[in-house]
């Protein structure tokens, strides 16, 4: 057994009950085994006791669309080395997306991946199955066999299936097995050769524009089936104010129907793409201010459920291209929850409604007992400090690729310890001591 | 027509470009990046040029020892061809990349190409593209001064400052003229950069196009946008006509080569509207019977050879500008 630890004066912040309140958390045998916001908490023999005044304690953060490029492109990210990522950023779990070489889409595959992340990583990695049979878009995956094996969820990470009928057959096959689909959201044929938000910048640029139709109209198909098969449906990331409202308006007829965003929309713009950066090219694209104002809102109004890191390692070969020939993607594990905290610095979101949709409102989602700082609850735990300013610097990243779109950012607020299942495996002090 | 100041001229022709302080741009990659005191600039060197091309020995050899490769990833013989002749008659050694045949067709990078060449110390590096922003990027890689011949549908800067000397040439002046410029705006990159010169020196741009090739956020880009073709050339005092990719588009962008040029080929009943001098220009290659009427093309108003000519002068003064005598850094 590993020794107790006790955390006391922090500020203890826990969406799922809505406590924000100065207080103390024992930490036994993996599981936060006492809670206290004033009175006594017992001491056992031998434990660590850390004094965390001035630091905030919050669930550890579920980042719930990752990539890495294991199996088959381990230059790029394994899942150790974002395993460390995610530690060293507060994410004490991840859904690590189906788009590898081979794709997963077979249950040999999910229980690899499991044994894989337990022999090499810290932290909780969760594998999402493809919905279709090598990400093809055509034939159906074994469901059943795939969530016997141990995946969180079906997706078909960043391919978008066009098919209506076989999304529906898809759709209710999965609620058949009560598995949450999560889909990305293009139009391929619609957004064609865009590689860029449309509109005056692309215009400006050069670049042939993505509408936002490419995603509003698949979307709207998405809702209109999920209410149809009543199935467990995550819109994967939303990022135009539309997306917002027929989300809003299908989640007033089901409570199976969860959205989530990219940070990257919520805390850039197209104009960060400046003169053809790379790092900015993503899928979904980065939009015009207006739209990312109308994603902020949806976050503090609850039709966005989740904020997640988009995390997807590209290499110098792949990224240092022509914009139009670069490839998708930035890395964002390590900045995910300072990126996020910008929205609390600016007063745009409060600090519990960001922390939410990066804690309980993903466990509830994935069906996790994490995400929640309450008696008997795993141990996955972090503490930040809110202000503690830094600039992201390449040196630092912990990642295998180095494409993250928050080079040079000036960011505030700071992971100091990150806790999986009593574990501590990052230390800001010990970090920064070697 | 067409006097203006050609004579004027020529007269300083042979002189020295050297009356002109250091050009402040290491590269030419847009038009974006310039002043509008720069572009005169350019305009006022290219002027000093036209006659060298017209003596009997076409040689003002200031570039003389100075390298320059064409690295040209789209083919293009008349633009590739006008740098070419620009820079041979400037002194230069000039080198054409032919890119089909070199390992560039075998999965090499830009930037592994940009660092190779950039080993056989160039002065300077004429690129074509075909995506947008391609040029720029090279350049970052690059000691030497590059030049942008073209990058997708972003810009062609000296397609735009020959443009303008043509124009000023004809019309003596720049400046409050009403320049339409009709076809696929969408994906012209002649466009761009013609729009941003044209604005930057007080023109009143006109774009005319069917709706689906004009581009989003272009009523930010010209004064004025239309889809009538009558409507858009009343009262212009330059009609620019571009080259419709009919191979690519019919089908697609538009139905048919024949509705196209009934409603967007310019003819002489449309030509009408525009100002009784107005003059014809067009970039090249163009489709006779696609975009204008023969009649048009071959016609008094079309000044679409003068513009070929002003485009070796254009690129002998942007070469010019950007490698001044005596300079040897890398």
């Amino acid at each position: 057994m590993t020794q107790p630890l006790l955390i006391e004066n922090a500020r203890i912040i826990d969406p799922a009950s809505g406590m924000d309140h100065r207080g103390a958390v024992l930490i036994e045998n993996g599981l936060i085994a006492d809670l206290s916001t004033g009175g006594p908490v017992g001491v056992p023999d031998g434990a660590e006791v850390v004094n965390a005044k001035g630091l905030v304690l919050a669930p550890g953060l579920i980042d719930m669309r990752v990539f890495t490029g294991e199996p088959g492109k381990e230059y790029r990210e394994t899942l150790a080395s974002a395993g460390q990522a995610a530690a060293a950023g507060g994410i004490t779990s991840f859904v690590v997306m189906p788009d590898t070489t081979p794709p997963v889409d077979d249950g040999a595959l999910v229980d690899f991946l499991l044994r894989r992340a337990k022999a090499t990583s810290a932290v909780n990695i969760l594998p999402a199955a493809a919905i279709t049979k090598g990400l093809e878009g055509k034939d159906m995956t074994e469901f059943g066999l795939l969530k016997e094996a141990g995946a969180v969820c079906l997706s078909d990470g960043r391919k978008s299936i066009q098919s209506t009928a076989l999304l529906r057959t898809a759709f209710s096959y999965a609620a058949n097995y009560d598995m949450t689909i999560v889909h990305h959201l293009c139009d391929t044929d619609l957004a064609g050769n865009g590689v860029m938000n449309e509109g005056l910048f692309a215009t400006i640029l050069g670049l042939m524009g993505i509408p936002i139709e490419a995603e509003t109209i698949p979307l709207a198909r998405d809702l209109q089936l999920a209410l149809l098969t009543d199935v467990r449906y995550h819109a994967a990331q939303i990022s135009t104010a539309y997306s917002v409202e027929l989300v809003a308006a299908a989640k007033k007829r089901s409570k199976r129907i969860t959205c989530g965003v990219s940070i990257n929309n919520l805390a850039l713009n197209e104009n960060d793409i400046g003169r053809y950066r790379t790092f900015f090219k993503l899928s979904t694209p980065l939009r015009c201010e207006d739209e990312r104002q109308a994603v902020i809102d949806g976050l503090r109004n609850g039709t966005i459920d989740t904020i997640h890191s988009d995390h997807d390692p590209q290499d110098v070969e792949v990224k240092r291209q022509p914009f139009a020939e670069a490839s998708d993607g930035a890395i964002g594990l390590e900045t995910l929850l300072a990126a996020a905290l910008r929205l609390v610095h600016s007063d745009d979101v409060d600090i519990k409604t960001i922390l939410r949709a990066m804690t309980s409102r993903p466990a509830e989602i994935l069906g996790l007992d994490s995400g929640r700082i309450a008696k008997g609850a795993p141990a996955d735990v972090i503490l930040f400090d809110l202000d503690y300013p830094w600039q992201v610097t390449e040196t630092q990243i912990r990642s295998r690729s180095r494409n993250t779109s928050f080079e040079g950012a000036r960011l505030a607020g700071k992971v100091m310890r990150t806790i999986v299942g009593g574990q501590t495996v990052f230390s800001h002090e010990t970090e920064t001591a070697t | 027509m067409a006097q203006s100041r050609s004579s004027k001229a020529s007269s300083a022709a042979a002189g020295s470009t050297g009356d002109y302080p250091p050009f402040s741009q290491r590269h030419l990659l847009s038009i974006a990046d310039l002043q509008p005191y720069e572009i005169i600039d350019l305009l006022d060197r290219a002027e000093k040029m036209v006659p060298i091309s017209r003596q009997e020995r076409k040689s003002h050899p200031t570039l003389a020892g100075k390298t320059q490769i064409n690295l040209f990833f789209e083919s293009s013989t008349r633009t590739q061809g006008s740098f070419e002749i620009a820079g041979k008659r400037l002194g230069a050694l000039v080198m054409n990349m032919a890119v089909k045949t070199s390992s560039l067709s075998k999965g090499e990078t830009l930037i592994d190409t940009a660092a190779t060449l950039n080993a056989m110390r160039p002065d300077v590096i004429v690129v074509r593209h075909s995506a947008a922003g391609a040029v720029e990027l090279l350049s970052q890689k690059v000691g030497c001064a590059v030049i942008n011949a073209g990058d997708g549908a972003h810009e062609h800067p000296t397609q735009a400052l020959l443009d303008a000397l043509t124009i000023r040439r004809q019309k003596g002046r720049i400046s409050g003229l009403t320049v339409a410029i009709c076809g696929d705006i969408a994906n012209s990159r002649v466009v761009r950069s013609n729009l941003l010169l044209l604005g930057a020196l007080n023109v009143r741009t006109r774009v005319i196009a069917p709706r689906n090739l004009l581009p989003a956020g272009i009523e930010h880009l010209a004064t004025e946008v239309f889809t009538d073709m009558r409507k858009g050339l009343e009262g212009a005092d330059v009609v620019m006509m571009l080259r419709l990719q009919h191979e690519r588009a019919t089908g697609r962008m538009i139905p048919s080569v024949r509705e196209y040029y009934r409603f967007y080929g310019l003819d002489a009943e449309k030509l009408a509207f525009a100002k009784p001098d107005a003059i014809v220009m067009h970039p090249g290659p163009m489709n006779r019977g696609v975009e204008i009427d023969p009649a048009i093309a071959d016609g008094p108003a079309a000044v679409i050879t003068e513009q070929v000519e002003m485009g070796v002068a254009v690129r002998m003064a942007v070469l010019d500008a950007l490698l001044p005598a005596g300079d040897n850094t890398p």
